[in-house]
């Protein structure tokens, strides 16, 4: 494995109990394949119920896998248990979509963020001294150490969310949707100090969102998920203005475009129905039933993430020939 | 009630320089929890209900405390031995009737306003200990249920339930026949434990055999009371796991038991402060009622319920006196922590915190 | 009525000086400050903002939807009935106004579930809505009217859906019925509330390609309530923005898009990241919406503005014409021309 790469994930499944059946199960991620780069951003996007979300709490092990292998620099990680586990999040962290929820409401934001440091034993010297100086990292001032969260507007809380994320100063970071709780504005300066930070730290991102326009700004490659599965994956840009799944050209041409001239030109292509549930997706390639090119073999095969052009994996029969 | 509003700062700031001596900086870094003090001491002064109850509740633990100490009579002196006209002597109010004791007499001839010192202390430590042992004991459980989830959770929510269905009358019935025996012996073996336990009750250690019979329908009532705790901090517990400051705890290496009490506990902890402070009335009453029914501690012990109990045979003709005084202690008593409850739920309510912050500030300005 | 109210030709509303406050425990917010615009026949309007600008509110003052604490105090909202007839919906009877609410003026709010109520079926929620207006009408009617109305918002087999309960719905199909349903008395204006916010993009897609097909059909006058300038780009005519309780430039999409005047326009325009265009940076507005208790005198955007001067903290800015029908309230615009 190359040394450049700093998660891989291989054939991940999570499969929920359905409340109250024993057979059936909810598939939220049903074998996903993947690799993160070091310092480069890789962008999740798809729509409710794709499993996005839940994935991102498998890397991070916050959920048990059903199966599948996670190697985080190399070593799995998937069974790592106690010390391991605590070891691993030292180095992988995430940021939570509604800062209003992710900070405990009964502790001061310096209690909030000493504790990954007390329980890491980091040395941090003199710990306001170290605080302080830490907030000035993400815009914020000595002053906000002893508020609570509740005295703190959305877009200050998320900043604090980030900082309690980076303080142990991990390699890789999950973001779940950071920025859809806040307005355009708070967004657009969240962004840019994640990105920036990431210069700073040489960070890792996993960026999870249900806002394409996001993803594609901050992703250096982007997947494409549907029904639990990653149905494309690539370099962003090219990704954005060639789409191959056919999916993906629904999804992306679904994408409002904060430009009239070329929101109203663009072909108008729509989707039809809404996807089908989770809990028992279709035979052979889960798209088929919507899918205008849906061949016969659709139906009964799944089709796997194959590379078919440089960096460039897609999972559709169509492109499997070639 | 600004007094109530500027003694509650007074003593929020003696603290807090306390705190500032032994640790310097404490009050820099806890501004915002002294800040949060004063909202709530300024809420609650705003309260006429539950400034009303505080004021009874403490009127109760001063007397509950002192009482003992300064009643004019000893509960074990019979003055019927020496004259049969002293039981049930009426209320004696001046200047019509002097000489005679002021609300009257009970059973044997003690002046009653005398006894009940004696039972303010009894029913006051029964009901505080019983909601101080039963509750913790409740919301652990509840806590490990509704964190842990799954079997566990299973598990202690039915068990919860067997006690929840258990009538708590029936297990102190059950109780009051078998374990006084057991307690008593205990009681007369040891002496530091019968001293311990007649200083707690206000009672003299003669009377261990009484000691035991009310300590057995404390423990009956421990053992009935943690259930309902249990139920609402598993439900609150429910909805905590579930908010993302949990995982984010999780990633920052916290143990269970650090995110449980760190996190979790003081985010369930405010509408189980409520029902404590609710339920010290029902045990003051639950407790009183036992002895009613003859489970308690028998003469010369002067339990409340059990002195109106003993009034009953002479009801109403002479002994109205005696149920109307104790029974009004035993309302009063009980209505103070109520009310107390109702303003608690009041301040710690995140809904009307807001409106409290404006009017403080607007009062300040003024 | 006091005289004879008129619109201009092809005007369905037309709303002058609104104003609507908060009179809270914390002071009296100053939620709408004189607002005026207006709406064309078979024109889509949007009102862009952040989170607590006050165009929810604004649009909810319109048929006097306003709740206590708050309260209309000022303006005039002309509103051309579908009789012709011109009234001004803050000072009409109840009656009229409830005959004009849901009949004439309908509304789609941001969250669907909200807007049913689960006991009832979706053939139900129309059969309420038409029999509110037109008085009692046979089940049967209003169930064939449903099933027309559902196939019309593109919802599959509609025989059976007009018979289900809102909670064995998707989301996306909540909101096409709550569409039909606010569709049933053929509106002249339809005020849409963030209607696709909770939506996914694909499902939000169609919701927008529906409500663009329904307004032509039905030739009504469209409100779009929205926080996503992507949607302003694909649906609307003309656009107003809304800053801290008042409209800060008004003019059409274009005009807004390409030629943005005031600075909060510019700057929210760059903070949104357009996937069709490289972006090396994007804008990010400093500080904080200013509270509206007691906002300050002159313009209330000064804070934030990177190009304040004195006096925008002293004066507020007048309404300058920048190019016919483009319209923005800056003290920049006025030293320029």
């Amino acid at each position: 494995m190359s040394e450049n790469i700093l998660l891989e994930v291989k054939d991940l499944k999570k499969h929920f109990r359905v409340r109250g059946s024993l057979t059936k199960k909810v598939r939220a991620v049903d074998g996903v394949n993947f690799y993160i780069k070091r310092g480069e951003t890789l962008g999740f996007v798809g729509e409710s119920g794709c499993g996005k979300t839940t994935l991102g709490r498998l890397v991070l092990k916050l959920i048990e896998p059903t199966s599948g292998k996670i190697f985080f620099e190399g070593k799995d990680i998937t069974k790592a248990k106690g010390r391991e586990l605590k070891e691993y999040w030292r180095n992988a962290q995430m940021v939570f979509q509604d800062p209003h929820t992710s900070l405990n409401p009964k502790m001061t934001i310096a209690s909030i963020l000493l504790e990954p440091i007390r329980f890491y034993k980091i040395d941090v010297g003199d710990e306001e001294e170290f605080l302080a100086k830490q907030m000035e990292l993400v815009g914020l001032g000595r002053e906000h150490l002893y508020r609570y969260p509740h005295e703190l507007s959305g877009g200050q809380k998320q900043r604090v969310a980030i900082l309690r994320a980076i303080i142990t100063r991990p390699k890789f970071i999950v973001l779940d949707e950071p920025t859809s709780a806040l307005d355009v504005s708070v967004q657009a300066q969240i962004l840019e100090l994640l990105k920036d930070l990431q210069r700073k730290f040489s960070l890792t991102y996993m960026f999870i969102s249900h806002d394409i326009s996001v993803v594609k700004y901050m992703s250096n490659r982007m997947a494409v998920m549907y029904l639990g599965k990653i149905v494309e994956l690539g370099p962003s840009d090219p990704l954005f203005e060639n789409p191959l799944h056919p999916y993906t050209k629904f999804l992306l041409a679904a994408v409002p475009i904060p430009d009239p001239k070329i929101a109203r030109s663009r072909e108008k292509i729509l989707i039809k129905g809404e996807p089908p549930s989770p809990i028992n997706p279709p035979p052979g390639c889960r798209f088929h039933p919507r899918c205008p090119f849906a061949m016969d073999k659709c139906r009964r095969e799944e089709p796997p993430l194959i590379e078919v052009e440089r960096d460039r994996f897609v999972a559709c029969w169509l492109y499997a020939s070639k | 009630m600004d007094f109530i509003y500027i003694l509650l700062k007074k003593i929020i700031w003696k603290y807090a320089g306390l705190r500032e001596k032994i640790s310097p900086g404490w009050i820099q870094k806890n501004s915002s929890r002294i800040r949060e003090w004063e909202l709530m001491a300024y809420a609650y002064s705003r309260s006429p209900i539950g400034v009303l109850g505080g004021l009874i509740v403490f009127v109760t633990f001063i007397l509950a405390v002192i009482g003992p100490m300064i009643s004019w009579e000893p509960y074990w002196e019979y003055k019927i031995i020496i004259n049969e006209s002293y039981r049930y002597m009426p209320p004696c109010l001046p200047p019509s009737c002097t000489g005679s004791p002021l609300l009257g007499t009970d059973e044997w001839g003690r002046d009653i306003i005398a006894m009940s010192l004696y039972g303010i202390r009894i029913s006051f430590v029964i009901s505080i200990v019983v909601v101080v042992l039963g509750a913790p004991l409740g919301i652990i459980l509840g806590l490990i249920a509704g964190y842990k989830g799954g079997v566990v959770d299973e598990a202690i929510m039915r068990i919860t339930d067997i006690f929840l269905a258990f009538p708590g009358l029936v297990l102190a019935i059950a109780f009051a026949s078998v374990l006084p025996q057991r307690i008593r012996g205990a009681l007369e073996s040891n002496s530091i434990l019968r001293a311990f336990f007649a200083g707690l009750f206000g009672l003299r250690e003669a009377e261990y055999a009484q000691i035991a019979a009310l300590l057995s329908i404390w423990l009956a009532m421990v053992l009935v009371w943690w259930p309902g705790y249990a139920r609402i901090v598993r439900g609150s517990v429910l909805s905590i796991r579930e908010m993302p400051f949990i995982e984010a705890a999780k990633l920052s290496g916290l143990s269970t038991w650090s995110i449980l009490f760190r996190h979790v506990l003081p985010n369930v902890i405010s509408p189980v402060l409520v029902m404590m402070t609710f339920d010290i009335a029902t045990a003051t009453l639950f407790a009183a009622s036992l002895s009613f029914l003859g489970l308690g501690p028998q003469e010369p012990v002067p339990e409340l319920g059990f002195l109106i109990s003993k009034a009953g045979y002479y009801f109403p003709e002479r002994s109205s006196h005696v149920v109307a005084f104790l029974g009004i202690i035993l309302l009063v008593m009980a209505l103070g922590w109520n009310l107390l409850g109702d303003a608690l739920r009041d301040i710690l309510d995140p809904r009307t915190r807001r409106a409290i912050e404006y009017r403080m500030e607007k009062e300040k300005k003024k | 009525m006091e005289g004879k109210l008129e619109l201009p030709e092809g005007v369905v509303l037309k709303v002058e000086d609104l104003v609507v406050k908060f009179y809270t425990y914390s002071g009296v917010v100053h939620a709408v400050s004189k607002v005026s615009f207006y709406v064309k026949e078979g024109e889509t309007v949007a009102l862009v903002g952040e989170t607590g600008c006050g165009k929810s509110v604004t649009t909810r003052a319109l048929t006097r939807l306003i709740e206590s604490p708050g309260r209309i105090e000022e303006g005039r909202v002309l509103f051309r009935r579908r009789n012709g007839e011109v009234v001004d919906l803050l000072k009409v009877d109840f009656e009229t106004l409830r005959q004009i609410r849901g009949n004439e003026i309908a509304y789609i709010f941001q969250d669907p579930t909200s807007a049913l109520d689960p006991l009832y079926t979706i053939g139900f929620h129309i059969h309420e809505t038409i029999e509110a207006h037109v008085g009692k009408i046979p089940k049967k009617e209003t169930l064939r009217r449903g099933i027309e109305l559902l196939r019309q918002v593109l919802i599959p087999s509609p025989e059976v859906r007009v018979k289900n309960y809102p909670h064995e719905m998707s989301g996306g199909m909540r909101q096409r019925s709550v569409i039909a349903i606010s569709l049933s008395n053929n509106p002249r204006l339809l005020i849409a509330d963030e209607p696709t916010t909770n939506l996914d993009v694909t499902v939000q897609a169609q919701i927008l390609d529906l409500l663009e097909k329904l307004q032509e059909q039905y030739k009504m006058g469209m409100i779009l309530i929205t926080h996503n300038l992507g949607i302003v780009a694909e649906v609307a005519d003309r656009v107003y923005v809304m800053y801290a309780g008042k409209i800060v430039e008004e003019g059409k999409t274009e005009q807004i898009f390409y030629n943005p005047q005031h600075p909060y326009t510019k700057l929210l325009l760059r903070a949104v990241p357009d996937p069709t265009k490289k972006i090396e940076k994007l804008e990010s507005i400093p500080g904080v919406i200013p509270s509206l208790i007691n906002p300050p005198p002159g313009c209330r955007f000064t804070d934030r503005c990177p190009y304040a001067m004195d006096k925008c903290r002293r004066e507020e800015p007048p309404l300058i014409e920048v190019e016919p029908g483009h319209k923005a309230t800056c003290w920049l615009l006025v030293k320029r021309g």
